[in-house]
């Protein structure tokens, strides 16, 4: 790991506040984001790290009564994702997401990794069946789908399935790749294989990873988050978080007093 | 001591008297409850009994083939000919009229009120939308005979004044309700997270929509359409009062023809005696019609298990 | 494919979400097309047959001059008629929908009910007629009367009040059943002081749901052979018979001809003289008013139901 070098911004949250209806989720969170570093969110359940996750490809907006304040800023064009201006489709474009259970569409394995590529336009066959190849092998999963690319994709196993499902996030090339609880639906085994996934992954993109399990993002993060009750309590390099955490909050939450 | 016994005793075997008692009033309801349920069962059975029994003597006079081959539908004249086919085709043109318009209107109006529509608008719609299956068939044949057909004669000079068409358009207005009902329903039940997928890779609300949610409802569609089909075959007053009654093989929608339904009707208002093959020809029509729903229920059913929910 | 240029992604969502706009214009305009139906409905009768609708249509008999007819008849047999459906319908359908929620244990017997239950809805109103031809009208010997046409209905109704009491059942929680088990109640108790109670908003939905199916059910009634054109009503218990000394019996109107409203409207919309067309739009406008309040009635029970209820 070169933690020596300073890493280049992909994103920052700045004074961001989230309302759901008249209840504040989320309290003036300012955090950045590192290019090609993974970053976990941890914290017990309720703290706001999902509702956070959601506001960067704007999940909220799906739903009636959802506000945002503050900004986050997307480099290296500095786009604020929250504007108003910035339509949502826009953010989803260059922000894929991996969701806690696995939720690949009633269609084909092939048809379901080629979704966004379709999605954007893209109907030519040899790009689509190369898109599709790389994404499969980029999310390790290519060996074993390579000759049921036809079959149906629920009747994959649930560690497959989330794996096609980081497929499908992978194929689009997007940016920043948001992860929710990626394995908690998933066996030690599944989740051994996604956490390897993650670890290669962040070659090609940066990885925002919501996790309830802090042996998880002691594995797989270079840097990590501590939220709580809505509020960012610290942040900083997953090595330092876990040695000698800032705040006793953090520290309780870490050594199990709190959880 | 012995008296005192004697009182235990007694109130002990009042308790047990009473508990017996209950036991058996228990059963008793339970029994009684049982039969109500058996009441449908028994209705099954009677509609089986009736038009099978009444169709077996229908056929001792007027051979299976005839019935189904020949071109002519005159039973009660004379020259009596019994091709049930004649009816059939009414019917079917009808429906297939009344399809073309309740499928698309019915899935549209389903996907508008599941994906698109707020909560205020569906609050609205829907009553409206069971008012509409609320009215009754009568009236929707009126509608279509002193509505609907003046307003299409407009458009289509040469439409007769009893015509498939227009009954068959009123009769796919009246099924539009049930098919949005139910495949809004199905599509609702769709897991929100599957539509966050979606919605995750940049897709808008109809790629959503038609991609994912409509495939994944699919045989909840399905249900409704096969509903609808139902609705349609056995439709009986928008056809008596709209479409005509002549017999008319023909595969026209413009064209006046009696269906199977609109037959049972009509000799129905006639007065023919008990027992006499007039009589057993509308068992023979029933059975028909009852068969036809059957196997369009049969395909549906197929269809369903071929295509489960995949979530 | 090389990656989309922010302007490239732009007319793409551009392009996406006009796609949206139309689709959700088409949605609102289906929706749109059902209101304009029921609206063009009643506003058409309602003028067309304003003149009529005076209190003396409501108390003449139908008669062979059009300005001087009433719906005396048919709304006296259509009020008779549903009394007969509802007291048949309502414990039958009652007492099912306890028995399969309540009772039944899983198996061949409960699923073979379950499924003919299911069945039935699908049945076509006519083949109702067909069976109570053949067993109400001949074989149990009640001939065309108001009791053959309130039990045809009440059979075809039966599986809206199963399938409504079932659900209004199914929405009580469990712990309230536990709750009345555990001081001793028997099964019956329970359902007798707590299941129907809670259920009993629910269940009337249902029923009114299902009278209001009943009641513009033409079809079925039809085909048992109810008489388009009655000048009497069905005899008054205890009034006299004229026969001298003879005073009817106090059931004896349930055996009585008659005739209902859809079927007074058919047969004014089938007779060539336009003057007729006028009654049928009154009567039907009639008939609609009496089906859409009890729709809007249920309606509102389903609403209230939903804002009260906080378990």
């Amino acid at each position: 790991m070169q933690i020596h070098d300073t890493p280049t911004l992909k994103a920052e949250a700045r004074n961001l506040n989230f309302y759901y209806g008249e209840a504040k989720a989320l309290k003036n969170i300012n955090m950045p984001i590192y290019d090609k570093k993974v970053t976990a969110l941890i914290g017990p359940s309720g703290c706001g790290k999902s509702t956070y996750l959601r506001s960067f490809n704007r999940m909220h907006d799906l739903y009636p009564g959802n506000r945002y304040e503050g900004e986050i800023r997307f480099f290296p064009d500095n786009t604020n994702l929250l504007s108003p201006e910035v339509d949502p489709i826009e953010v989803r474009m260059r922000v894929g997401m991996v969701f806690q259970k696995p939720n690949p569409f009633p269609k084909t394995i092939y048809e379901n990794v080629a979704y966004g590529l379709r999605v954007r336009g893209e109907n030519n066959k040899r790009v689509l069946d190369d898109k599709v190849e790389h994404a499969l092998k980029g999310a390790a999963i290519w060996e074993e789908v390579k000759d049921r690319l036809q079959d149906l994709a629920p009747n994959l196993s649930g560690g497959q399935q989330q794996r096609l499902c980081i497929a499908r996030a992978l194929a689009t090339d997007p940016e920043l790749l948001l992860f929710d609880e990626p394995t908690s639906a998933l066996d030690p085994i599944a989740t051994g294989a996604i956490e390897e996934l993650v670890h290669e992954l962040k070659k090609r993109v940066t990885i925002l990873i919501v996790t309830h399990n802090m042996q998880q993002a002691a594995r797989v993060s270079d840097y990590t988050a501590y939220m709580y009750l809505g509020e960012m309590i610290e942040f900083g390099k997953t090595d330092e978080i876990f040695i000698k955490p800032q705040d006793k909050r953090t520290e309780d939450y870490i050594t199990g007093r709190m959880g | 001591m012995s008296a005192n016994n004697a009182s235990d005793l007694h109130q002990v075997s009042d308790r047990l008297a009473h508990n017996a008692m209950r036991h058996f009033s228990e059963r008793l309801i339970e029994a009684l409850l049982f039969a109500a349920a058996a009441v449908s069962v028994l209705t099954t059975v009677g509609i089986v009994y009736v038009l099978v029994s009444e169709s077996i003597q229908f056929f001792q006079h007027v051979s299976i083939v005839d019935f189904l081959t020949d071109t002519q539908w005159t039973p009660l004249f004379d020259d009596a000919h019994y091709g049930i086919m004649v009816l059939i085709s009414g019917t079917l043109v009808s429906s297939g009229v009344a399809l073309l318009v309740a499928i698309p209107m019915g899935t549209v109006i389903a996907i508008y009120l599941s994906e698109f529509a707020n909560g205020k608008v569906r609050e609205v719609a829907k009553p409206v939308l069971e008012l509409l299956g609320g009215i009754p068939t009568i009236v929707f044949g009126y509608f279509a005979l002193l509505i609907v057909t003046p307003l299409l004669q407009k458009v289509l000079p040469e439409l007769p004044g009893f015509s498939l068409l227009s009954a068959g358009l009123v009769m796919g207005i009246m099924i539009v309700p049930y098919i949005a009902s139910l495949s809004e329903d199905a599509m609702r039940a769709v897991p929100m997270s599957m539509r966050e997928g979606s919605y995750a890779m940049g897709a808008t609300k109809l790629y959503t929509a038609i991609h994912v949610v409509v495939p994944a409802a699919i045989s909840g569609l399905a249900a409704s359409y096969i509903l609808g089909i139902s609705r349609a075959v056995g439709e009986t007053m928008i056809l008596a009062v709209a479409a005509g009654m002549q017999p008319n093989l023909t595969w026209n929608p413009m064209e006046p023809a009696a269906t199977i339904t609109s037959y049972i009707v009509q000799v129905a208002l006639g007065d023919l005696p008990h027992g006499s093959i007039g009589y057993q020809t509308i068992f023979a029509a029933g059975l028909t019609l009852l068969l036809v729903t059957l196997a369009f229920n049969i395909a549906g059913q197929w269809l369903r298990r071929r295509y489960r929910e995949a979530y | 494919m090389q990656p989309m240029t922010t302007e490239q992604i732009r007319v793409l969502i551009a392009r996406g979400k006009l796609k949206d706009t139309i689709f959700q214009a088409i949605g609102i305009i289906c929706l749109a097309v059902g209101l304009l139906v029921i609206f063009l409905l009643v506003s058409d009768m309602l003028m067309r047959g304003l003149d009529r609708l005076n209190l003396a249509f409501f108390t003449e008999f139908a008669s062979r001059r059009a300005s001087q007819s009433g719906i005396l008849s048919a709304w006296v047999g259509t009020v008779l008629v549903m009394f007969v459906t509802a007291l048949a319908a309502v414990p039958l359908g009652v007492a099912a929908g306890i028995y399969l929620e309540e009772y039944a244990k899983r198996n061949w017997i409960t699923d073979i009910i379950e499924i003919n239950i299911t069945n039935l809805a699908a049945v076509p109103s006519i083949v109702y007629g067909l069976l109570s031809l053949g067993i109400f009208v001949y074989a149990f010997g009640f001939g065309q009367s108001i009791l053959s046409a309130g039990l045809t209905l009440a059979l075809l109704i039966l599986p809206i009040v199963i399938v409504s009491t079932r659900e209004a059942i199914r929405a009580i929680p469990a712990m309230i059943r536990e709750g009345s088990m555990a001081v001793g109640a028997t099964r019956w108790q329970t359902c007798r002081y707590h299941i129907i109670p809670y259920a009993m908003p629910g269940i009337l939905t249902g029923v009114i749901i299902g009278l209001a199916r009943a009641i513009g059910e033409t079809a079925p009634i039809i085909t048992i052979g109810a008489l388009t054109f009655i000048a009497f009503l069905p005899p008054v218990p205890f009034s006299a018979t004229g026969v001298e000394g003879v005073s009817a019996g106090l059931f004896d109107w349930v055996m009585s001809p008659f005739t209902v409203m859809p079927i007074q409207i058919f047969n004014w919309t089938s007779r060539p003289d336009p003057a007729f067309e006028v009654n049928a739009a009154a009567a039907g406008f009639v008939l609609m008013g009496m089906v859409l309040s009890m729709n809007a009635i249920a309606i509102y029970l389903r609403y209230r139901m939903r804002k009260n209820i906080k378990w």
